[in-house]
């Protein structure tokens, strides 16, 4: 029964990629990421309530928070690439191409 | 058994001190206070006052000694230790050590004191003393080193501070290439010691290897081996002492202020080579073949730079020929293995000659630095305090009985003729006369006659008493140092002989007083000669003469320069500038170029993985972090 939320999560977390891998709005791809972030939760949960322990818990808690720091900068990055550039496709920023 | 005093390395340590106090200052703080030069002049006399009488401390002590135990020293500290070489921090004073402490400290003194007038107004008063206090400090490690390691240390010491002083006045290119010149020319000749060193470690090293433990096993050394090592210390005493062939550097070394002229002629540097041939005397006395090379390069370098001192124009280059041509006579005597008749040659000559090279420079500093000494003349009336001082050294120089390079060169050359080098005594002879000469004619040149720019006449005075007063103290001491070694046949006992015995290995040979009488008498002759031939040139005043034919060629060298210059300096250029344009750039540098290549080749083919968009470094990190996780969960199993 509890091994669904799993599932869940799997499918969730997969999404997440082919979200990240496939689209080049930036808006969309940290999106993605946010997806995984709260899939790797639902899983932590599940573990927890798996093995009758809180450790999953505080685990999650400490996921969101990381969230909420990382939508913080993510944000202003942003703000910043559509200064720089105007754009927000990830294809236009390609410094690192060797 | 000897004594352990620890004052030992206070000694070399007070100047040493005064040489980091005085630089640090001079670096720190002679852009933002202005100390006068009272202030560093006071405290570099420090130093060696403070040795002077630390030294004085150490002949007392000896003294009190019976003669054959008569050896202080000290281990500061074990320097290294590798194998069976064992290697301490130690200082000896045995009699040898002792009287060169005693006349180098004392000559240092002076000099430094004399150093205070000569270079005042120089902006760089201060690094000149803290060069000079490091000069004497070293010199003072070279002589109380207990083995040939530390000896090593103020070997080398000294050669630095020679090329830092020489090139003092850096502006003029020609000075520092006159620096470079003393100091690549001695590098040669610290090859031939380190090598020396290195035999005489193979040979006897493995059971100590300090003066005692080697002078203990010098039985054990055979006799190839011995003859190298007396060879190949002889090429580190020739460099330094400047001998045949490496004298070169000397007369370019009169470049540095004339006080570092009188330091390395007289007290430091130039006497570390014979000292050290004194030293190990102990093997040279065993080798009598080493012996004879070297007592023939000693003559034969005096005979060479005396005919060179006869045609010089410069007062001081005509002193160094002289410096060259005295240490010719102590080689001379060293080889004769007369050792005790060398040293006290060093000892009468570091005060007749540090004397005429600060007359020199109180003739050179009332003439603003004018050095030539054709445009000099008749400064005797000006000057009267500077002319009766080096008269004196003149004398002694010369060989004027009683002065005291009398009895000292007497000594040299009747060694020679007791031990039958007859070659030797005349050559010797020979250049006594030409050495009476060639200084009088300096003499005469400078102070008599008539003045030849009048000009520079008018302006010439007698120098402070800061200058003139340690030209008293050591004209005082030419005048009397002979005694200290007077001879049988004068009535003296040879006490400097007897006190440097238990330091030496030498034998005196026991000759009729006939060959006493011979050599005293041919060198008395000879320097009557010598000083008749100058003064009927040059005693009434001279025009300055034409060098033509062979004076031409003694003027300039005999070329020796010139040739030093076209088979070795061009030689090493040509080597040189082959390794650099190709041996450099096509062998050496292959193996380095190829290793950059070879990450260039491997870069571009890593290049394509770079694609610079963010959606593929995800999947990068996807496909990696699902490889480490599969790897993970296959060894979980």
């Amino acid at each position: 029964m509890i091994h669904n939320y799993l599932f869940l999560s799997i499918i969730l977390f997969c999404l997440g990629i082919v979200g990240v891998i496939s689209r080049r709005n930036v808006f969309t791809v940290f999106m993605s990421i946010e997806l995984m972030l709260n899939a790797a939760n639902l899983a932590f949960v599940a573990f927890s309530r798996i093995h009758q322990s809180m450790d999953g818990h505080v685990l999650a808690m400490m996921v969101m928070a990381v969230a909420a720091a990382e939508a913080a900068l993510a944000l202003a990055v942003v703000i910043l690439l559509h200064k720089h550039k105007s754009k927000l496709d990830t294809n236009v920023f390609s410094l690192l191409k060797g | 058994m000897g004594q352990s005093v620890n004052y030992l390395g206070l000694i070399p340590l007070f100047p040493l001190l005064g040489a980091v106090l005085i630089g640090l200052l001079h670096v720190f703080f002679s852009t933002k206070v202005k100390f006068s030069e009272k202030f560093y002049g006071i405290l570099a006399c420090v130093g060696p006052v403070l040795s002077f009488i630390l030294a004085l401390k150490v002949f007392i002590a000896l003294k009190a000694l019976p003669p054959e135990s008569r050896y202080l020293s000290h281990k500061a500290f074990t320097w290294f230790s590798v194998g069976d070489l064992h290697i301490d921090m130690g200082f000896l004073a045995d009699p040898l050590s002792c009287l060169m402490l005693l006349f180098v400290t004392l000559i240092g003194t002076l000099i430094h004191v004399y150093s205070i007038g000569y270079m005042g107004g120089d902006k760089n008063y201060g690094k000149f003393f803290a060069y000079m206090n490091l000069f004497l400090g070293s010199m003072l490690v070279l002589v109380l080193g207990d083995s040939p390691v530390v000896m090593f240390v103020g070997w080398e010491g000294v050669g630095l501070c020679s090329y830092l002083l020489i090139s003092f006045y850096s502006e003029d290119t020609s000075n520092v290439l006159a620096g470079n010149k003393a100091f690549i020319v001695n590098r040669i000749g610290d090859l031939g010691f380190v090598l020396g060193m290195a035999f005489l470690f193979w040979g006897i090293g493995a059971s100590g290897f300090d003066f005692l433990s080697l002078k203990a096993n010098v039985g054990n050394l055979t006799p190839a081996v011995a003859l190298a090592v007396c060879l190949l210390l002889f090429v580190g005493a020739t460099g330094k002492s400047a001998q045949i062939p490496l004298y070169v550097w000397l007369p370019d070394a009169m470049a540095g202020p004339t006080p570092v002229s009188a330091l390395i002629h007289a007290a430091t540097m130039v006497t570390a080579g014979v000292y050290m041939v004194a030293r190990f005397s102990f093997i040279y006395s065993t080798v009598e073949l080493a012996g004879n090379i070297v007592a023939w390069v000693g003559i034969l370098t005096a005979l060479l730079a005396a005919i060179f001192g006869m045609f010089q124009d410069d007062i001081k280059k005509v002193l160094a020929y002289s410096t060259v041509s005295q240490l010719g006579y102590m080689f001379a005597g060293v080889g004769v293995a007369a050792y005790s008749a060398g040293i006290f040659h060093v000892f009468t000559h570091a005060f007749f000659k540090a004397l005429l090279f600060l007359g020199a420079g109180s003739v050179i500093y009332a003439l603003h630095h004018q050095q030539n000494i054709w445009k000099m003349g008749g400064l005797k009336a000006k000057m009267p305090k500077t002319y009766l001082t080096m008269m004196i050294g003149a004398f002694a120089l010369a060989g004027c009985p009683p002065f005291s390079g009398f009895f000292s060169k007497d000594e040299i050359l009747y060694s020679a003729l007791a031990t039958g080098h007859y070659g030797i005594w005349m050559v010797g002879v020979l250049v006594a006369g030409m050495t009476a000469y060639y200084t009088f004619r300096m003499i005469f040149v400078v102070f008599h006659g008539t003045p030849r720019d009048q000009e520079a006449f008018d302006h010439a005075h007698e120098s402070p008493s800061v200058m003139t007063v340690p030209l008293i103290i050591l004209a005082v001491g030419a005048l009397f140092a002979g005694f200290l070694n007077l001879p049988a046949i004068f009535g003296g006992s040879q006490m400097v002989t007897h006190w440097l015995a238990p330091s030496l290995s030498e034998h005196h040979p026991h000759a009729s007083h006939f060959l006493e009488i011979l050599a005293i008498g041919t060198s008395v002759a000879a320097f009557a000669i010598g000083i008749k031939i100058a003064y009927s040139k040059f005693g009434q005043g001279a025009p300055e003469p034409e060098f033509k034919g062979f004076a031409e060629f003694a003027y300039h060298k005999f070329y020796v320069d010139e040739l030093y210059h076209a088979i070795i300096v061009q030689p090493y250029k040509a080597i040189g500038s082959i390794i650099w344009k190709t041996l450099e750039p096509n062998v050496t540098d292959s193996p380095v170029k190829a290793a950059s290549k070879l990450y260039m080749v491997i870069g571009t083919a890593f290049k394509v993985f770079q694609v610079g968009y963010v959606r593929i470094y995800a999947i990068y990190m996807i496909l990696g972090l699902s490889l480490m996780s599969l790897f993970l969960s296959q060894s979980l199993n």
